[in-house]
């Protein structure tokens, strides 16, 4: 009889302690479903730091986008394009020198939207009194592989204008969504992770001296070089969407106040054809700007450049010794044409850039050391 | 839109969303709308020929149906006053007409899929047989053509065979047509059985959406980490017949029978699934076929309800027709009794498997696929009482190892014939075949050669485990579904493992840039 009452009274009160309050379940669900949600997200996350690649044994430029913004501010110059840029002018020669900070926004045949957006991106950042923009990028008026597109794009910070240079850069095969995240790029590099994936999944290295790229090793221009293709039809005209982003740039300077200085840098490959020449030549006629080609033959006995001794892979880049040539020649240009001031006075520039100089000193030591055990240099950081 | 994309996945999750907050007497018009937004993904020019179907076979059912119904009231309210013959003459006068509707409307939408998926075929035939250079029209092939036209026709046939209504509301109709889970691949389903459920109401369950979310989760893990990951081993190994022979042919044979076993029935899952969190049931298309012990169970288990399409709606019908009537009369005066009951049956079959094989393509070896396995299932009926002798004789034919040995002959057998699906004509394929007898290579599958076809060692490691978590999940369904238990276990479990499958399919999922993410390979019958 007693146990009847209180099943009654259980019953009444809807207290039976078996049966959980369907409140508490629905409650229930959801936290697990949240916790589930909250995994899923933290795991993809982890996921995604090992698999996206490091740039640490293979690929290194790859590390140059994103480390723009741990040296953006105050620069006064601001350098655009592809590796003729980032490989053959010293930004630390250029300080040292006439004290002009300077830095560089270039990957890996950077096209010339990616240089376009790259300006816009860092003016998010700072505005510089100089953009000097190396013209070879101009042949090509479509993205030519997808990897220079996530080496430009993935190490943009995420703002609207990432999101238009994506637009801008995306071949057929890509998807914007790949580029919000990166594992459904990367992904399939589960089988090829290496120690380094683990070990920089939270860390990297610093490539870059404010954008330049180190190398001490030489290897000479051969006295005899091929002789260039001749230029089809439709290589001979830029096209228009080039000279658009040209235009988009050179507006976008003058509303900012900044000049914007065109320049070809003194590779002897791939060849720069008179073709070309003489349409970015006319161009900066016709808007008054300024255009060094280091290719003639008076800037380059100016600039001292010793094709036999300053450049580390037969004419396409500058080592270390042409690139500080021609960042004393340049900076000198830039000082006289732009107004540049030396800041060397200012002791905080002055402290920041000591560090600058010490490990860019240290890469150096570091890749002759090498040079010399290995007689060759197998890495930026000589390890 | 593919199944396998992230705007499907937005789209369905949006969809979702949407369905349960509408009201319900309005879910089916979402549903329309749903189906015509994806439909209209792959060009609007595609969704002229499915528009027309569905008017067309609604129009005919609408005009049969009235037609029945008023022969209904004429018979209630003049019945009385005919004689038998009288009634018999005014039936079958009504019968002619709506046979005649029917027929029509057939033709019509038959017509279309001939057009737009034969007519190449039938010049290259010409060509062929008088030695003409006829051009190629080269027809873009709509979405799912076969699977709606042959839909629609099940519905056309049913109504005047009277077996449900016809449907009055053209808009309700046009969803039956275009339910967009199943528009890429099937099932081909039957008005009466997906109709049930399909118009709803539903309000929310989440037993469905937490079932129907595991099968998409399901279809996902066999479409992206096994089918689509094995496309570039199967693609290289059947474009190259001049350097793939002997072996080869047998690692394409077992690597195309995985494929297209991952791919389709990865492929039903997900349609499967997303009916469900829709709330509503359609057809199971498959039931483990590789456990099959012989070609005709194959069959019963290997795209149900095509199968059961062909045999309702052509078989059925062929074998009682009165000129097959007349052939097995004609047989078993001519040829005996027992040779002459065969004749009709044998005759309908052939027709049939025939018919089955131009459905799959327009090609002579889809025709020669139909008829192999006829051939295949005609020999295996022939030879039934030698195998019956054989089972009494032997008592091993009847344990577990024989069952599996009747499995792995029934997989390759079945397999040797599939590969006429890939490889460019029907000589290609006989003289590839003919190479495992010829060409003793088998050395390959051991030098490492596999790993030249363009998945290295660790993506087959990737599809050897996956097939064997299919071999057990299938394995453990003869205890029923395994959704069904996973439900029971703690929901902090079923968590666990649903964020462990997502991350799988994320990480060894075969999509993106570097693969060559195939469609649904039912998608182009």
């Amino acid at each position: 009889m007693g146990t009847d009452t209180s099943v009654k009274n259980e019953l009444n009160t809807g207290t039976d302690p078996g049966v959980k309050k369907p409140g508490k379940r629905v409650l229930k669900a959801v936290l697990i479903a949240l916790a589930a949600v909250a995994v899923l997200a933290l795991s993809l996350w982890l996921l995604q730091r090992l698999l996206v690649p490091k740039y640490i044994s293979s690929s290194e430029e790859g590390l140059l986008v994103k480390e723009y913004y741990s040296y953006a501010g105050g620069n006064d110059v601001l350098f655009v394009g592809d590796c003729e840029v980032y490989s053959n002018f010293s930004t630390v020669k250029m300080w040292t020198e006439y004290g002009i900070t300077s830095a560089m926004r270039g990957s890996p045949q950077q096209l010339i939207w990616h240089s376009y957006y790259m300006i816009e991106d860092t003016l998010r950042y700072e505005t510089p009194k100089v953009v000097v923009y190396n013209v070879l990028s101009m042949k090509y008026g479509e993205p030519q592989k997808e990897a220079y597109n996530r080496l430009a794009l993935d190490g943009m910070e995420w703002s609207p204008v990432k999101r238009q240079a994506i637009r801008a850069s995306m071949m057929s095969d890509e998807s914007m969504l790949s580029y919000v995240f990166p594992i459904l790029r990367y992904h399939s590099r589960w089988s090829e992770l290496k120690a380094e994936d683990v070990k920089y999944m939270f860390k990297t290295k610093q490539l870059s001296h404010n954008g330049y790229v180190m190398r001490v090793d030489v290897k000479p221009v051969p006295s005899r070089l091929p002789v260039a293709k001749p230029l089809k039809d439709d290589e001979i005209k830029f096209a228009d969407v080039c000279w658009e982003y040209l235009d988009k740039m050179r507006t976008l300077c003058e509303s900012k106040g900044i000049k914007l200085v065109l320049i070809k840098a003194p590779t002897v490959e791939p060849h720069w054809y008179d073709e070309w020449e003489a349409q970015i030549v006319e161009y900066a006629d016709k808007y008054g700007l300024d255009y060094v080609n280091f290719l003639k033959e008076d800037v380059l006995t100016a600039t001292g450049l010793d094709y036999s001794t300053d450049t580390f892979d037969a004419g396409q880049h500058m080592n270390l010794s042409g690139a500080e040539k021609l960042a004393v020649w340049f900076g000198a240009y830039l000082r006289d044409n732009a107004g540049l001031e030396d800041h060397r006075g200012d002791n905080d520039l002055a402290a920041k850039w000591q560090s600058k100089i010490d490990y860019y000193e240290e890469m150096k030591a570091a890749q002759y050391r090498q040079l010399e055990e290995k007689g060759t240099v197998d890495s930026y950081w000589g390890d | 839109m593919s199944f396998v994309s992230f705007g499907f996945i937005a789209f369905l999750a949006a969809l979702i969303v949407l369905y349960y907050i509408v009201p319900k007497r309005v879910q089916w018009m979402l549903l329309l709308a749903g189906s015509v937004f994806f439909y209209a993904f792959a060009g609007w020019k595609a969704m002229i020929f499915i528009a027309v179907t569905a008017l067309s076979t609604w129009l005919a059912g609408l005009l049969i149906g009235r037609r029945a119904a008023a022969r209904d009231a004429y018979l209630k309210e003049h019945g009385g006053e005919l004689d038998r013959d009288a009634k018999k003459a005014y039936k079958a006068r009504v019968k002619k007409q709506t046979y005649l509707i029917m027929a029509l409307c057939l033709a019509l939408n038959l017509g279309i899929l001939a057009v737009i998926k034969y007519t190449d075929f039938g010049i290259s035939i010409l060509n062929g047989i008088f030695r003409l250079n006829l051009g190629y029209f080269r027809f873009a092939l709509p979405m799912g053509i076969s699977f709606y036209i042959f839909q629609s026709m099940g519905y056309i046939i049913d109504v005047y065979r009277g077996k449900y209504a016809p449907e009055k509301n053209p808009a309700r109709f046009a969803l039956f047509v275009s339910f967009f889970p199943q528009l890429l691949q099937g099932p081909i389903s039957r008005f009466d059985e997906l109709g049930k459920t399909l118009y709803g109401p539903h309000a929310f369950d989440w037993n469905n959406i937490s079932k129907g979310a595991w099968r998409v989760l399901w279809g996902y893990f066999k479409k992206v980490i096994v089918a689509d990951r094995l496309i570039t081993v199967v693609t290289g190994l059947a474009g190259g017949p001049e350097k793939y022979k002997g072996v080869y042919v047998v690692a394409l044979v077992f690597f195309y029978a995985i494929e297209l076993y991952a791919d389709f029935t990865g492929g039903i899952d997900i349609t499967i699934g997303v009916a469900q969190m829709l709330g509503i049931e359609v057809a199971e298309n498959f039931d483990r076929p590789f456990f099959s012990l012989n070609i005709t169970e194959y069959w019963r288990r290997w795209h149900i309800t095509m199968g059961t399409w062909f045999r309702d709606y052509i078989f059925y019908p062929l074998s009682v027709s009165p000129r097959m009537l007349k052939i097995s009369k004609w047989s078993r005066d001519k040829l005996g009794q027992a040779i002459g009951k065969r004749v009709p049956v044998y005759l309908s079959t052939i027709i049939v498997w025939f018919v089955t094989g131009l459905w799959h393509g327009a090609a002579w070896n889809f025709i020669v696929w139909g008829l192999l396995n006829c051939l295949v299932i005609i020999v295996s009926q022939e030879l039934a009482p030698l195998y019956q002798r054989f089972h009494k004789r032997f008592k091993f034919s009847n344990t577990k190892g024989y069952n599996v040995f009747q499995m792995f002959r029934t997989f390759w057998l079945m397999g040797f014939i599939r590969v006429l699906d890939v490889y460019r004509d029907v000589p290609v394929t006989f003289r590839q075949v003919g190479t495992v007898f010829t060409h003793w290579n088998w050395g390959r599958l051991f030098d490492g050669s596999l790993l030249k076809l363009g998945l290295g060692w660790q993506d087959f490691v990737v599809v050897l485990l996956a097939c064997g978590v299919m071999l057990a999940v299938s394995i453990m369904q003869n205890k029923g579904q395994v959704r069904d238990r996973l439900i029971r276990r703690p929901a902090a479990i079923r968590a666990a493992l649903f964020v462990l499958i997502v991350l799988l399919i994320m990480v060894f999922g075969a999509y993106g840039i570097g693969y060559d993410a195939g469609q649904f390979i039912y998608v182009q019958f």
